[in-house]
């Protein structure tokens, strides 16, 4: 299984970088995860991680991408709520990026 | 990651088979990174009893196997060949032809030999022939008989997870084999040894632990719905109320979960919740027979059964009289095929009945589970439901017969009836690529991963060839299906091979062309984009 180095202790984490434990995660992670991705976590990429978190919290499953625009339209401001907003914080696509830095894993079945 | 290659660079196939020296029995198999998947994880095997759960990666040179994991595999076939009549019949009889040499996906995409029907067969025929039979144990590999080795068992893996089980290669054979039976018998012996993909582990511990390949609770099902309910109030000033696990509904709706989840499903979810409520018929969805497809079917028969028994036992515990089931691919060679044997009979079920039509649905008289695409084809045709196909005029559609629905239950008519109901631009694709000679989307079977897209974008290109033949022909922008895993690979495909052609589920198609009583003029789609020509009337309000 690889692992990512965080503060001198190796997380388990997927193929494809994906934390194995969603539960350990910390707010460092996302930090060091997007630096590999050359992307600098601004308020909005935060605000986008922080909703994941307490939506995984609720429902053990990413929010599929209607949910999260229209959740990020409520908090943000409707001209954000839009995939389009959210790919220009997630280059690689809010399912796959942004949940990887949120620590959570991947959808997986007909998806 | 594997880079996935331009399609200039991966249109250029080679088919001259390669020079080995020694013969295809004794290549070993190159593992070629975004050919393959993943290998499962030990936590999903364990989650559903399977053996030999570890940490394992198929391209490293051990993967640790059992000790006796030759005895395990040679065990396992003895004990199939013994099972399936059918399977020993596939054995004994192929005659190499050669039929059905180049009809495969993946062979016309990737040119590897091995990628011809019959050559994958041959991967498992020969070892039958040095184990089972006397003169492949007599004359070695003069009777075309090999040892299984571990490099074999290697081939294996690598071959029969690079075949969807689509069966076009058998609508070609003049003895009927069925190669997607050899796939699946030799991804069961696989998995007596634990060697799955991830990706097709996963949703299968998913779905007997949650009811769904997804993982979705129940509360996240309901919530899911209710923003597409959200949506649907804001296009058509309607609130649709389904109903959820309500005991002494007259039907059981059973869709594959990706409709609740992943776009461009949801919308045709959302097509599914507006036609259903516009016929006022008294059904019920179900958060615990949350899912119509069944990964175990990938995996082996038992756990396939182990999957499916969830749909019966939940029609019997609601007391509904009958199950109508959306839009899926492989669940419904499940249904038609297996349901009844595996977890039969229903008698506690009635002879499916439209409510709304009164068409009593024969076909489903011993599995009592009737496919969307027959109920609304029903409605249609007996005036029960106003349709306005001009909503759709915006797009020139093309469909695409999913493998499954097509080939494994003959649902050929049904789907085009109902398009060309809602839509007034539809254009078949070539005779050659569509019904029973469907070209496969490349992904199915649960290979729609993303480490493997290689593998999918080649196995998905005699799909796209066909598809961009109507798009230069007649300007088609929209490819509609009936399977959510259609639905989730075909605009990955589209995009690579076809770019400016979207994906949508059928009942999307309904959805948009359905005139609701009391509702308000549209000027939306259900993808909340303008209607060309309402750019006003939207301002206006």
């Amino acid at each position: 299984m690889p692992t990512m180095e965080f503060e001198g202790k190796q997380y388990e984490v997927d193929e494809e970088g994906y934390l194995i434990d969603w539960s350990v995660w910390t707010e460092g992670m996302a930090e060091v995860m997007a630096k590999q991705d050359g992307i600098e976590l601004t308020e909005e990429h935060w605000e986008i991680i922080r909703f994941l978190r307490s939506y995984f919290e609720k429902y053990q499953i990413a929010p599929m991408i209607k949910i999260l625009t229209k959740e990020i339209a409520k908090t943000m401001g409707k001209e954000k709520g839009n995939t389009k907003y959210l790919y220009e914080l997630y280059p690689a696509g809010p399912a796959k990026q942004a949940c990887r830095y949120a620590g959570l894993p991947k959808p997986t079945g007909c998806v | 990651m594997a880079k996935l290659p331009k399609p200039e660079e991966l249109s250029k196939i080679d088919y001259k088979p390669p020079k080995t020296g020694c013969g295809w029995r004794e290549t070993p198999v190159q593992f070629k990174e975004g050919m393959y998947c993943f290998g499962s994880r030990p936590k999903y095997l364990e989650e559903v009893g399977f053996p030999n759960a570890r940490e394992w990666k198929p391209n490293e040179e051990d993967w640790k196997l059992p000790e006796n994991w030759k005895d395990i595999i040679l065990d396992g076939l003895k004990e199939r060949l013994e099972k399936y009549r059918s399977f020993r019949l596939f054995m004994d009889i192929c005659v190499r032809c050669g039929a059905c040499a180049d009809k495969c996906h993946f062979f016309i995409g990737s040119g590897d030999p091995k990628n011809m029907p019959v050559l994958r067969a041959e991967l498992i025929r020969s070892v039958y022939r040095k184990y089972f039979t006397p003169g492949g144990k007599v004359f070695g590999q003069w009777a075309g008989a090999r040892e299984l080795t571990y490099d074999v068992l290697k081939e294996w893996w690598y071959y029969f997870y690079q075949c969807t089980e689509c069966r076009r290669c058998s609508v070609f054979c003049p003895y009927g084999i069925d190669q997607a039976e050899i796939t699946m018998i030799g991804r069961e012996l696989l998995n007596l040894i634990g060697c799955n993909t991830d990706w097709i582990a996963g949703p299968v511990a998913n779905c007997y632990r949650k009811g769904n390949h997804l993982g979705l609770e129940p509360h996240a099902i309901v919530s899911n719905l209710e923003y597409m309910i959200d949506d649907i109030e804001e296009i058509t000033g309607i609130r649709v109320d389904p109903s959820f696990n309500r005991k002494g509904a007259e039907i059981l709706f059973v869709t594959p979960s990706g409709d609740l989840f992943g776009d461009p499903g949801t919308y045709t979810c959302m097509g599914y919740l507006m036609l259903l409520h516009e016929i006022g018929i008294d059904y019920t969805w179900s958060t615990y027979a949350s899912e119509g497809g069944n990964f175990g079917f990938f995996t082996s028969m038992e756990m396939a059964k182990r999957l499916n028994y969830k749909i019966y036992a939940e029609a019997k515990r609601l007391g509904v009289k009958w199950i109508l089931g959306g839009e899926c691919g492989h669940m419904w060679r499940v249904v038609h095929q297996f349901m009844d044997t595996w977890n039969g009979p229903a008698d506690f079920l009635e002879e499916p009945v439209s409510p709304v039509t009164g068409t009593r649905f024969e076909n489903a008289k011993t599995t009592k589970m009737v496919h969307i695409a027959e109920f609304t084809a029903d409605l249609i045709k007996n005036g029960k439901i106003k349709l306005d196909p001009s909503r759709n005029d915006h797009l020139k559609v093309t469909f695409h017969d999913s493998c499954n629905t097509s080939r494994g239950m003959g649902i050929l008519e049904e789907p085009r009836y109902i398009i060309k109901h809602v839509c007034n631009n539809f254009y078949d694709m070539s005779k050659n690529a569509t019904r029973e000679k469907t070209f496969c989307c490349g992904s199915g079977s649960g290979l729609n991963a993303g480490e493997n897209m290689e593998l999918r974008m080649r196995g998905g290109f005699p799909r796209a060839n066909a598809v961009k033949e109507v798009k230069e022909q007649h300007g088609v922008n929209m490819l509609a299906n009936i399977c959510a895993i259609d639905r989730a690979v075909l605009p990955t495909l589209m995009d690579y091979w076809v770019p400016g052609v979207s994906v949508c589920g059928t009942h999307e198609l309904v959805g948009n062309a359905l005139v609701m009583k009391g509702e308000k003029k549209r000027t939306m789609d259900l993808r909340l984009e303008t209607l060309p020509g309402m750019e006003d009337s939207e301002e206006e309000e």
